[in-house]
C-alpha cells in the first residue's frame, strides 16, 4: 500500500485528458478485441456445426458422449493454464490464444446444436419422411433450420464469454483490451484499467443484442407473439 | 532432456512439495482462497434468489444477471479490486464472489420459479404457512438446480482464482506467472498441469456431491437447459 499512496492521490479513476490523446492507442485494443474473438467465435463454429450434425446423423458412432466428454473436459480447464501448456508448442501469437478459445467455443456450441435438434418434433420428422426427404435432406432443410434458435443461443453464450476471455491472452503478449488492463495493473494507473473493463462489458452487450437481433431476421417464425 | 521430462522431474522434486512455494501450500491457498468467495457468494445469492423465485419478482433481473456476470471481464474486476483494495487476499475474494454471484442467484430463481404451482397450492391446502412451505416444500424440490448453480459458480470460481498470481495472490498460478517471468518453462508446464487437474478435481467432486446431496426421487426434476445459467466461463 505505502509505495502506491502517491498515485492514489493524484490519479483519479478516469484522467479524461488522457483518454482524448490516446483514442487510436484504445480502439487498436478494441480492433486486435474483436479479431481474436471473431476468429474464435468462427473456429468454433467451423467445428461445432460439423460435429453436431455428425454426431446427430451416425448415432453408432457415439460422437456425442466423446464429444461432451473431451470438449467438456477441456471446458473446464482455466485459459490461463492452456496458454501456458501451449507457449512452448506454438510460441507467444494468436494461434497459442486461439486454441484454447475456439475449444471453449466448441462445447457450447456443440451442445447447443445437439439440444437443437434433439427438439425438433418427432411429427416434423414424420411429415418429412412422408415428403420423402432422404435422410441428409430432411437433416439439412428441416431439422437444421428448426435447431436454429437454439444455435443462435449458444452462439450469444460463446460470444459473450469470448469477449471476456480474450483479455486474459495478455499474459502471452496479445489480450486487446486486456493489454490496457495489464497496463494499468504494472503501472498503477487507472485510467485504461477502467476504460478497457468498462468497454469490455460493452462489447459483450452490443455483441449479444447485435447476434439477437440477426436472429430475429433469421428465424422469423420463432419471435415472440 | 526434453521438456516434457524437465516438467515431470520438477514435478517429482521433493523440495517442491515443501514450504511456502510448495505445491501443497498453492494447493491450499486456491482451494482456501475459492471456499471462501463460493461460500460469501452463496450467503449473498441464494435468500436473494429464494426470496425473488418465491414471490416471482423481478424475473428479467434474476434471469439476466448471469448473462450479466458473463460479459464482466474477471481479469479487469481482479485488478481493479487490487487497485481499491492493495496487496492480500481481500480483493480477491471480493472479485471471486462477484464472479460467483451471478449464476446462484439464476439458478435459484429459476429453481424456486419450477416448482408446480400445484404442489405450492397442495401446501397451502394442508395448512403450511408461507416461510414453512418456502422451507419444507419448495426449496426441496428445488434442491437440484440450486447445486447445479452453486457447482457451476464453484468451478468457475477455482479456475479464476488461477488469475490471483497477476495480482501477487498465491495460488497455483504463481507457478505459471513465476515460470513465465524467469522463462523457467517447465515450473509454468507444472502449474499449468496442476491447475488443469484442480479445475478438473473439483469439477468431478461437486458432480459427485451433487449426486449424493441431491434426493433420488426429485433427480429427474429439472428446469428446461435454456434457462439455467448453464455454461459460464470467465477465465
Amino acid at each position: 500500500m505505502p509505495s502506491r499512496l502517491f498515485l492514489d492521490l493524484v490519479d483519479p479513476w478516469i484522467n479524461w485528458a488522457w483518454l482524448s490523446t490516446h483514442i487510436p492507442y484504445v480502439w487498436a485494443a478494441v480492433e486486435q478485441h474483436l479479431t481474436l474473438t471473431v476468429i474464435a467465435l468462427a473456429g468454433g463454429l467451423a467445428i461445432a456445426l460439423p460435429l453436431g450434425i455428425a454426431a446427430r446423423r451416425w448415432t453408432n458412432l457415439h460422437l456425442r458422449p466423446a464429444a461432451l466428454a473431451v470438449f467438456g473436459g477441456f471446458y473446464t480447464i482455466p485459459s490461463i493454464a492452456l496458454f501456458a501448456l501451449l507457449i512452448p508448442y506454438t510460441g507467444l501469437g494468436t494461434l497459442t490464444a486461439e486454441i484454447p478459445l475456439v475449444g471453449y467455443n466448441v462445447l457450447i456450441l456443440v451442445r447447443n446444436v445437439l439440444v437443437g435438434l434433439d427438439a425438433v418434433p418427432p411429427d416434423v420428422i414424420d411429415a418429412a419422411n412422408g415428403m420423402g426427404y432422404r435422410p441428409w435432406a430432411r437433416l439439412l432443410r428441416i431439422e437444421l433450420p428448426l435447431a436454429l434458435p437454439a444455435i443462435f443461443a449458444g452462439l450469444r453464450v460463446a460470444t459473450v464469454s469470448t469477449i471476456g476471455i480474450v483479455t486474459i491472452t495478455a499474459v502471452i503478449g496479445l489480450g486487446g483490451l486486456g493489454q490496457l488492463i495489464l497496463r494499468g495493473l504494472i503501472e498503477s494507473f487507472h485510467t485504461p484499467l477502467v476504460v478497457a473493463t468498462v468497454l469490455c462489458i460493452v462489447l459483450a452487450l452490443v455483441a449479444d443484442l447485435l447476434i439477437a437481433g440477426v436472429q430475429r431476421l433469421a428465424v422469423p417464425w420463432a419471435r415472440p407473439a | 532432456m526434453s521438456l516434457l521430462q524437465a516438467t515431470f522431474q520438477w514435478l517429482t522434486d521433493p523440495s517442491h512439495w515443501q514450504g511456502i512455494d510448495g505445491i501443497p501450500t498453492r494447493i491450499g491457498e486456491q482451494v482456501h482462497l475459492s471456499i471462501e468467495s463460493v461460500a460469501i457468494g452463496a450467503v449473498i445469492a441464494l435468500p436473494v434468489g429464494i426470496v425473488l423465485g418465491h414471490y416471482g419478482r423481478f424475473g428479467t433481473l434474476a434471469i439476466n444477471i448471469s448473462n450479466v456476470g458473463r460479459a464482466v471481464p474477471s481479469f479487469g474486476i481482479l485488478v481493479i479490486a487490487f487497485q481499491v483494495f492493495g496487496l492480500g487476499d481481500l480483493p480477491i475474494v471480493i472479485a471471486l464472489t462477484a464472479l460467483a454471484v451471478p449464476p446462484m442467484v439464476t439458478n435459484t430463481y429459476v429453481a424456486l420459479r419450477e416448482v408446480d404451482p400445484d404442489v405450492k397450492d397442495a401446501a397451502r391446502g394442508m395448512g403450511y404457512r408461507e416461510f414453512a412451505q418456502v422451507l419444507r416444500v419448495e426449496l426441496p424440490l428445488a434442491v437440484p438446480l440450486i447445486m447445479a448453480g452453486v457447482r457451476t459458480s464453484a468451478v468457475q470460481v477455482v479456475a479464476t482464482a488461477t488469475l490471483a498470481a497477476l495480482i501477487a495472490g498465491g495460488g497455483l498460478g504463481r507457478y505459471i506467472v513465476d515460470g513465465l517471468a524467469r522463462s523457467d518453462y517447465p515450473r509454468t508446464l507444472a502449474g499449468a498441469l496442476l491447475v488443469a487437474a484442480l479445475a478438473l478435481s473439483t469439477e468431478f467432486l461437486l458432480a459427485g456431491l451433487q449426486r449424493v446431496l441431491v434426493p433420488r426421487g426429485i433427480r429427474l426434476l429439472n428446469a428446461p437447459a435454456s434457462r439455467r445459467a448453464g455454461t459460464f466461463k470467465t477465465a
